[in-house]
């Protein structure tokens, strides 16, 4: 049965019924719906709310629940996100799973409350001190966020890392009807890492202080063998009438939502568009751009930052086709018709340099 | 090794010793001294000095900081 | 003759790295003791802090989790909600507790979380070199406050048990020492108590713990006690600030 739910709560009801029992969280706009649900709907299920001092706080009791073996989570926004980045370095490093949903807002600093995907770097490239790396996954839609909330959880799990769930202010207030009959409640897995009292066992420590370099190069190693192999089993992407495309898109979450309503009215006007859509931000759809690239050339990234998905598209060409950029930083939403006259623009061009 | 009228002895793990005295200092009976030897870590070692009537109080095991004393106590060893 | 006095077994046989004279060893010593006597080995869960303490799950034969600097509290929140059962310890530093920690302290002592805090207070910033902690004493001399310290520039001595007795989720707050026997035997038996608290769950005890550190207070290890005694315990009177019905 669907339910009319916003962005953020549907968050919210996705991760409890994947088995979240831990939530912890400060008030930050746009993403109050989300720990509003959670004081309520979590104890209901019989799990643990703290409406915590800070953001700091809030991200080291997630630490705590995980490695005491509980699923937990916290959430936020720019500003909070970066106050989190402490403890989420701590996580990758303790190796312990926990997910953090950021609802971007327009910044630097304060910024403001409006929709912005300008977090894409500092989700995509770990955000906190050292060597690591997070999943990132982007959804687009409420019912997208529903989805990808249970895998969220699944992954930190699985690959014993943090993992950003990256909306925005708008995919975090809007409503729209959501299914969450598909959501199963995890298996229990036994965790070897957590700390439950030397109860039968040796001891056991989690730490991230390794002093011996050579046993700290050995820890950082290991990770970034953990990291290769989630980019070669992870990637996650979705693609939009890109075979027959002379020109591809490439945007994420609200942004690809807009661009799919650009694509549309191009379509109609018998301009031949699609889309590359990356679901997870990190690992990044390399090689279908890469794929894409061999007989598509030109590629139209559209974010609504100043320029940071386009580093990650020009990385994976790798100086192969031609990347153009339209970026809308600052929480501005733009429109399809906008996207569809700048796009169309692009095409023409396309069209008269072919014929020449 | 321990004479008839000794009520108990200690035994100090010179490697965990760092000298801090501080078990020389609270020994009722001044049964504890400085050595002029030093163990691996380099730190010049306390040791027990039997025959000034130990009494296996334990109070230098209580204050020693590195758990490096155990205390024996009672009857004849 | 029986052996009265041996290693607690819940130390690991590795050799402490604090310095000669170091408060730390002794706590960490009364806390082994006390997890022995009390039985909590298979029951308790301790978070390590940044600084001199943060080894500690080198020496303790138990379940332990390094948190980030200041932390503590936060993370022994979020392992006690999910483990109610468990008997968890923060063991943390002035500097951790007092001064990047103290919003985490503050509103874990304030929700009354069911949680003890071990809380080692030797006035100085140890393992980066001795500059000035929150609990550096008046006219104190440090590496970042080499006049000593001045009040108008650098602040008061942070008393914490005082600060926290005032809120309503705290059940055992008591300041103790290790610079002779007695106060260490004193310290055992608040720590018992802490412990005893937690276990009836009246909400947040913590012991804070007088502790010389001679390295960094440029003295040898007699006349740091000789300071605690004469000096540090005028600033930071020892005894009971608070407890409730256990």
């Amino acid at each position: 049965m669907k339910k009319l739910m916003s962005g953020n709560a549907a968050a919210g009801e996705a991760a409890v019924l994947a088995g979240c029992t831990c939530y912890f969280g400060y008030p930050i706009t746009p993403q109050n719906e989300l720990t509003e649900y959670m004081a309520k709907r979590v104890p209901e299920a019989g799990g643990v709310f703290i409406q915590s001092e800070s953001e700091i706080a809030a991200i080291n009791m997630v630490l705590g629940a995980s490695v005491a073996g509980a699923r937990a989570m916290t959430s936020s926004s720019g500003p909070g996100i970066s106050l989190k980045q402490e403890g989420i370095s701590y996580l990758a490093a303790d190796e312990l799973p926990a997910v953090i949903l950021n609802m971007v807002r327009g910044g630097p600093g304060m910024g403001n409350i409006s929709p912005a995907q300008s977090d894409y770097l500092q989700a995509t490239r770990g955000g906190g001190h050292g060597d690591y790396r997070t999943i990132v996954l982007a959804p687009s839609s409420v019912q997208e966020i529903a989805d990808l909330m249970p895998l969220a959880f699944d992954l930190a799990e699985k690959y014993r890392n943090p993992v950003v769930v990256l909306g925005d202010g708008m995919l975090g207030q809007m409503m729209e009807p959501v299914e969450f009959d598909h959501i199963k409640k995890p298996e229990p897995v036994a965790k070897d890492y957590i700390l439950t009292g030397a109860k039968g066992r040796p001891s056991r420590m989690v730490r991230s202080l390794i002093f011996d370099v050579k046993e700290q190069e050995e820890h950082n190693w290991k990770l970034a063998r953990k990291f290769q192999r989630i980019e070669q089993n992870e990637v996650r992407y979705e693609t939009h009438l890109v075979d027959d495309a002379e020109l591809v898109v490439i945007a994420y979450g609200t942004a690809a939502r807009i661009a799919k309503g650009a694509i549309a009215r191009l379509r109609q006007e018998g301009l031949k568009v699609g889309m590359i859509r990356p679901i997870t931000l990190w690992p990044f759809p390399t090689k279908i751009i890469q794929e894409t690239s061999k007989t598509i050339h030109d590629f139209f990234v559209f974010e609504m930052s100043a320029g940071q998905l386009v580093e990650d598209v020009k990385l994976s060409l790798e100086g192969k086709g031609r990347v153009h950029f339209y970026g809308r930083p600052g929480g501005v939403i733009p429109t399809p018709v906008e996207l569809f006259r700048i796009i169309s623009r692009h095409c023409y061009q396309i069209q008269r340099v072919k014929k020449s | 090794m321990v004479t008839q009228a000794t009520k108990g002895y200690i035994e100090i793990d010179q490697e965990r010793c760092k000298g801090c005295s501080f078990c020389i200092e609270y020994c009722p009976k001044k049964a504890i001294f400085l050595t002029d030897k030093l163990n691996l870590k380099g730190y010049f070692v306390a040791t027990y000095k039997e025959g000034n009537g130990c009494t296996g109080c334990a109070i230098c095991a209580i204050v020693c900081p590195e758990v490096a004393i155990e205390v024996y106590r009672g009857g004849t060893a | 003759m029986k052996k009265v006095y041996s290693r607690p077994k819940s130390l690991k046989p590795a050799h402490f790295h604090y310095c000669p004279g170091c408060g730390h060893s002794i706590v960490n010593r009364l806390i082994a003791e006390v997890i022995d006597e009390m039985n909590l080995g298979d029951k308790i869960i301790c978070v390590a802090p940044a600084g001199c303490g943060m080894l500690i799950y080198n020496y303790f034969d138990v379940d332990c989790l390094e948190s980030a600097h200041g932390r503590g509290a936060a993370v022994a929140t979020g392992i006690k909600r999910v483990r109610p059962d468990n008997l968890v310890v923060s063991y943390q530093g002035d500097g951790d507790l007092a001064a990047i920690g103290t919003a985490e302290s503050f509103h874990a002592a304030n929700r009354g979380e069911n949680i003890t805090i071990i809380f080692v207070n030797n006035g100085v910033y140890g393992m980066t070199g001795g500059q000035m902690a929150p609990t550096t004493i008046l006219d104190q001399v440090t590496t970042t406050t080499p006049v000593g310290r001045i009040s108008e520039k650098a602040g008061h001595p942070v008393r914490m048990c005082e600060v926290l007795a005032v809120l309503d989720g705290t059940s055992y707050l008591e300041r103790v020492a290790v610079h002779k026997p007695a106060a260490i035997v004193a310290t055992k038996k608040a720590l018992v108590k802490a412990f005893q608290h937690q276990m009836n769950k009246t909400g947040f005890s913590m012991v804070e713990i007088l502790s010389p550190c001679p390295t960094n207070w440029k003295m040898d290890p007699l006349q740091a006690c000789k300071w605690v005694e004469d000096v540090m315990s005028k600033q930071f009177p020892i005894g009971l600030v608070k407890e409730v019905q256990c």
